[in-house]
């Protein structure tokens, strides 16, 4: 087991977002999260990424808004995903001149994800879709076991999307994906959960959750 | 005139309320009470002979003494990179250790000396060399670097950081998290703190250090407005080109020649030894150097010393200081407030405005010290040219930042909206009215730091004093009167900033070399 939560609530300031949370995630599982906007997505996975992050010794993290450094280009922001790898002095060389290593480990993520084109441009000079995949280029250099990503396909087509996911799926042998987009959440994942009204209204094997469940989650 | 602050802006002091007309009204009255002490006189001569030579001068420029100007230039240049990145380097330390209060105290202290002011002080102990021309721009400019880039960095994006792998050490955290993320924002303030760097450099030859402020100086001194008009020419070109051969790939170029420069100049021997005896006898107050200091007697001769001191330079010199800040300070805002309608489109017209900008953009980067001088050369040492320069200067930055926010709000009338006055007093007046004045007050601050530093060309501010302790070779007194010019900044910039909350305006649009 990755990760437990036992009757737990999760509060921003003084508004309760989740309550009753109960479940635990086992490694291997690719569970994705369901939910309209607001209804406690991305909270839970930050609580989810902040447990993960003190057992494991790397845990990959795709943010909902890249959190890329602007001024900086698309393989630096890729490197800063293995910070944590190399000595500081290390760190700043790069910075100056990159090794070779690096470059082509960083490349190879780039492709993944379609943007081996571009690994030297700024990521200021970057459109929506490829700062996203800059991001999941970082997580896939980051490696690990498991990754938690956050609407990490909302800003590129349908197909991109699914190479993206696929791309998620082989790197890391856990995922915990929040999803804005059904049908690929469904394509995409073994675990549904989803929240609505600040609970978890359904947590289960996808095969086995009907449409119309899905669907109430985003009615009026 | 209809302005009203908005709703729940009202303050009270003193059972009067706080608004922002009455605050202008406020200071153009005080500026009227000093007015009969001000020295307004033009001394012995008239003014017009040389203000004709001088333009005569514009007219045929002369450019002649082609290898003393190009000397002096290449060397202003050098000045100003080699301070810069001195600069550039001590305050990326002291923003790094900004979290220590002993540090920040010490880039206060820093940047409330104006580098005009450490140059003289430098001046008495190393004499002209290349060591004082530098350390004057760096020591001013580290302080103003080190609270500007820590103000940069942490207001830089947060969540690059956040999100980097936990165990990421410190350093690469702060490389790659703080200063990646701030990067664009420290190259563009830097680079536009060159231009100021230049301005700084070329003023530090009126005191003797071999830029175009000296060469401009002795030109003067021979009559040869020909040549005085080819400097001045030069120095626009020189600030006007920036854009042109300002890159960054250039820099370390550029770096590469000013050092060059630098070492190939012959300057005088720097005397070593003198900055001991500078830091250890030289400031201390003479009666504490002479004296023991257990003894009483010493104690209340250091007090005679100082009260002698106060009464006969610091007293008129905060006085003569205050005094032309505040008549600069109010003919600045009604100048302004009378000529930036010349920079807005609607209300004088495509060309017309196209050409007032232009005037506008001159007078804000005629550096005010140059025109002081060509002023002072007219009227004589009273008060005069120093009120005339930086009115005129200041005037025309505020003038130039109130027709841009002019501009924006005409883009949002009405199409039936009042033509001509009634669009001024009506429309435009009441909207920028309280940005203007916000803008006016901070400037208030940067016109008395001016003002006190004039005092170097004779007028009888602070400076003036600072200058005449210096050349006395009496450093203890010079540097309680940097002490006191030092604490009247801080004092006028409190007050300003007071001012500016409490009428609610905050947000002032700046210039490159406010600091």
């Amino acid at each position: 087991m990755l990760v437990a939560l036992a009757d737990e609530q999760i509060s921003h300031g003084n508004r309760l977002v989740l309550s009753g949370l109960s479940f635990s995630i086992q490694a291997g599982e690719r569970v994705a999260l369901l939910g309209r906007s607001g209804a406690g997505k991305s909270t839970l996975l930050n609580v989810l990424y902040t447990r993960l992050a003190a057992s494991q010794p790397v845990v990959a993290l795709v943010p909902q808004d890249g959190a890329l450094v602007n001024a900086l280009s698309v393989y630096h922001n890729i490197y800063m995903g293995r910070l944590d790898q190399h000595n500081a002095l290390y760190n700043l060389a790069n910075l100056i001149r990159p090794r070779v290593r690096d470059i082509e480990q960083s490349m190879a993520c780039a492709r993944m994800v379609g943007l081996d084109d571009s690994l030297w441009q700024p990521v200021a000079t970057l459109s929506g879709g490829q700062r996203q995949r800059t991001a999941i280029a970082r997580a896939l250099y980051r490696g690990g076991a498991v990754v938690l990503a956050d609407e990490p396909v909302s800003a590129v087509d349908a197909t991109q999307g699914a190479q993206i996911l696929t791309a998620l799926n082989e790197t890391f042998e856990t995922t915990i994906l929040a999803m804005h987009d059904v049908d690929l959440a469904v394509a995409f994942s073994t675990r549904l959960i989803g929240l609505r009204g600040g609970r978890v209204q359904f947590d289960g094997p996808t095969a086995g959750i009907e449409r119309s469940k899905i669907l109430d989650l985003y009615a009026d | 005139m209809p302005i009203e602050p908005e709703a729940g802006t009202r303050a009270v002091t003193f059972g009067v309320e706080v608004t922002p007309v009455r605050v202008g009204l406020g200071l153009i009255f005080l500026a009227l009470a000093v007015l009969p002490f001000a020295d307004l006189s033009i001394l012995g001569r008239s003014p017009w002979p040389v203000a004709i030579e001088i333009l005569s001068g514009f007219l045929r420029p002369d450019f002649s003494a082609v290898e003393n100007l190009g000397t002096a230039t290449a060397l202003t240049l050098a000045f100003a990179l080699g301070g810069l990145a001195v600069g550039v380097i001590g305050g990326s330390v002291l923003a790094l250790l900004s979290g220590f209060a002993i540090v920040r105290v010490l880039a206060a202290i820093l940047r409330s000396i104006h580098e005009l002011i450490w140059a003289i002080l430098l001046m008495a102990v190393l004499g002209p060399t290349v060591v004082t021309g530098i350390l004057a721009i760096a020591l001013a400019y580290s302080g103003i670097f080190a609270k500007v880039y820590s103000e940069i960095l942490s207001e830089a994006d947060q969540r690059p950081a956040d999100v980097l792998p936990p165990r990421t050490d410190t350093v690469s955290r702060f490389a790659y998290g703080r200063v990646a993320v701030a990067f664009p924002a420290l190259v563009s303030y830097t680079s536009y703190r060159l231009e100021c760097a230049i301005r700084s450099s070329a003023v530090l030859g009126f005191i003797g250090l071999p830029t175009l402020g000296f060469q401009l100086d002795s030109f003067f001194k021979q009559g040869a407005y020909g040549a005085v008009a080819a400097v001045l020419l030069i120095y626009f070109a020189l600030i006007a080109s920036m854009p042109f051969w300002l890159r960054r790939q250039m820099v370390p170029i550029y770096l590469l020649g000013a050092f060059v420069v630098l070492l190939a100049h012959p300057g005088p021997p720097i005397a070593g030894s003198s900055l001991w005896s500078f830091v250890t006898h030289d400031i201390v107050p003479a009666p504490l150097r002479n004296g023991a200091w257990s003894d009483g007697q010493t104690w209340s001769q250091a007090w005679a010393w100082f009260s002698a001191l106060f009464i006969a330079q610091i007293g008129p010199g905060l006085v003569a200081t205050l005094i032309v800040a505040q008549i600069t300070l109010a003919l600045a805002g009604i100048l302004a407030l009378t000529v930036f309608p010349v920079g807005v489109a609607s209300m004088t017209g495509r060309i017309g405005s196209t050409f007032g900008n232009a005037g506008l953009v001159v007078g804000r980067s005629t550096p005010e010290y140059m025109l002081a001088y060509l002023f002072l050369q007219m009227f004589g040492p009273s008060m005069l040219p120093a009120i005339l320069a930086l009115s005129l200067h200041n005037g025309a930055i505020i003038a130039h930042l109130t027709s841009r926010q002019a501009a924006e709000v005409c883009k949002t009338l009405r199409l039936d909206a009042p033509r001509g006055l009634n669009l001024y007093f009506y429309e435009i007046l009441p909207r920028i009215f309280g940005p203007f004045l916000a803008l006016s007050l901070y400037r208030w601050e940067i016109i008395l730091r001016e003002t006190a530093i004039l005092g170097i060309l004779g007028v009888k501010t602070l400076g003036f004093h600072i200058d005449s302790a210096i050349s006395e070779l009496r450093i203890d007194r010079a540097v309680v009167l940097i002490i006191f010019t030092a604490l009247l900044t801080i004092a006028i910039d409190a007050l300003s900033r007071a001012l500016r909350s409490r009428l609610k305006l905050t947000s002032v649009p700046t210039t490159r070399c406010d600091g």
